[in-house]
């Protein structure tokens, strides 16, 4: 692609994450989007393309338009709000990437928040799903737990292996100051957590937060002309499979491994060449079988994978440097779109205590309901 | 304070000759008339040949466990008084899966590849579901 027309992160922000009562979702995406515009260097009024993922607690017909009177914006290009759960946040960079470089906008802000913590209507409980769920008694965790009980069938996946993924996470969130859970735990701490659903105790679920974050590309050109180094989207990929649970291909992987494989050829790169990943977590088994698909190791070896420290800070491969949805926070759908933010930060450098060393190359992979829909994009230093 | 009931299932004009089956306690899937697929949940068109030309027709409500979890802490009042209990993921006889709950055992009894048959549980006087329970010794899988 030629220079001019390519697409760069030019600024990102965010809000700190936890419990805030009394904001409403769209003062979380507000400040977070106004400081992700500050970042790049630019104005408001400059911002003519505009993607809102959607509140959960907050629901609105038309989500960016009331994004638009709140912040106080007119995007004069497009807007859109990706409806893929926790891939929305992935696929949104990828989007605005596309129509910058497609000639359909110029500066795109992409921007989540939810008041999911304190913004619940009071004594409400989650619904089941549909007419041929609801009966069940189901729930996330119990439908992640079929995954992870059949990976541990299939390949001997133990419940020690999917407790070092929350006690790692939650070893960088105790270096993050903006995340929810910072006190340290370990994997015995997890184990003797109350059991939700088998396999998966209170420990290896996700978090439940307020908060936002916001992200701003440009075309590189205009990105280089800003104070902050400019990010590259170096690759990305897509894929869905499902809606239903027990529509999915199998119970031990996911799209991942197409949109990964999109990802690698578009970028040139292989997962070793992969420094930092930023991999969703709103369970401990997920990020197991998605570094699986995103070929970090092979089918039915993510167990062995995440032990020993190498997806620590200082080990070969360290994941969710903020603490991810499982110890930084998850607001909503604005999770997924943290890894992203996350993965962009640590390219820049900017990491302070989680840092990973000379960091050049980042993944972000974001995955939509059980499994369903799967975004990869790996992001880079501007070489130039 | 009475207990909070499980959520009845609300059935939509598309998917209403399902429920109407349930209450005659017949598991009914559709199946295209082109090319003999089963699918599951409904739909108007086949997955497989995208032909619209499809019957309701009854399965053999036989089945093995792909996947199952016990949950131990309901997400809701409705089912705090059940657990532990099991959700699994079975694939019937005819192919398509379903999610449903393993009843009628304990959940020690469960295990991936344990052949089960459907039974029937009435929610309320007009809503029945499918339940599933390990097929009974000597009937074969």
């Amino acid at each position: 692609m030629e220079q001019g027309n390519r697409a760069a992160v030019a600024g990102v922000g965010w809000t700190p994450v936890g419990a805030y009562p009394g904001r409403s979702a769209y003062s979380f995406m507000a400040e977070a989007a106004l400081h992700a515009i500050a970042d790049a260097g630019l104005t408001k009024e400059q911002v003519d393309g505009l993607i809102v993922i959607p509140s959960l607690v907050q629901p609105s017909i038309m989500p960016a338009a009331t994004f638009i009177d709140y912040v106080g914006i007119r995007p004069q290009r497009f807007s859109a709000e990706p409806g893929m759960g926790g891939a929305s946040g992935c696929a949104a960079i990828r989007q605005a990437a596309a129509m910058i470089e497609g000639g359909q906008a110029t500066v795109v802000l992409v921007v989540a928040g939810d008041a999911a913590l304190s913004g619940r209507p009071a004594g409400s409980v989650y619904a089941g799903g549909s007419q041929f769920e609801a009966a069940y008694g189901t729930f996330a965790p119990a439908l992640y737990a079929l995954y992870a009980q059949r990976h541990m069938h299939e390949y001997g996946t133990t419940p020690e292996q999917l407790a070092e993924v929350s006690a790692a996470c939650r070893h960088h969130a105790s270096l993050n100051p903006d995340a929810q859970m910072r006190d340290p735990q370990t994997v015995a701490d997890v184990l003797a957590s109350p059991m939700i659903a088998e396999p998966l105790h209170r420990l290896d679920c996700c978090l439940i937060s307020d908060g936002g974050c916001a992200v701003v590309l440009t075309s590189l050109a205009q990105a280089r002309d800003s104070q902050r180094p400019p990010v590259l989207l170096l690759g990305s990929g897509e894929c869905h499979t499902h809606d239903k649970i027990w529509r999915a291909p199998d119970y031990v992987s996911s799209g991942a491994v197409e949109s990964g494989r999109q990802a690698f050829a578009e970028a040139g790169l292989a997962p070793a060449d992969i420094d930092v990943a930023e991999i969703y977590d709103c369970f401990s088994i997920t990020p197991i079988i998605l570094l699986e698909d995103l070929g970090f190791c092979a089918k039915g070896e993510g167990g062995p994978f995440v032990e020993g420290g190498r997806i620590r800070l200082g080990g070969e491969l360290p994941i969710n440097t903020h603490g991810g949805l499982l110890s930084h926070g998850q607001p909503g759908m604005g999770g997924g779109l943290f890894h992203a933010v996350e993965a962009i930060v640590q390219v820049r450098g900017d990491a302070g205590p989680r840092q990973v060393a000379g960091a050049k190359v980042a993944l972000a992979h974001g995955n939509g309901g059980i499994f369903a829909s799967q975004c990869t994009v790996i992001v880079g230093r501007d070489a130039a | 304070m009475t207990k909070p009931s499980k959520p009845a299932p609300v059935p939509d004009p598309e998917t209403e000759p399902y429920w109407e089956g349930m209450r005659r306690r017949e598991l009914l899937i559709p199946r295209c008339r082109s090319c003999s697929a089963r699918w599951f949940p409904p739909s108007t068109s086949c997955p497989a040949c995208s032909g619209f030309d499809y019957e309701w027709a009854a399965a053999s409500g036989r089945g093995e466990i792909v996947t199952y979890t016990v949950v131990h802490r309901a997400p809701g009042p409705a089912f705090a008084d059940q657990t532990p209990y099991v959700v699994a993921i079975i694939q019937l006889a005819e192919g398509p899966r379903l999610l449903t709950n393993v009843v009628e055992c304990s959940p020690d009894e469960v295990s991936i590849g344990m052949p089960v048959e459907v039974t029937f549980e009435e929610i309320t006087a007009d809503a029945t579901v499918p339940q599933f329970r390990p097929l009974a010794k000597g009937e074969g899988g």
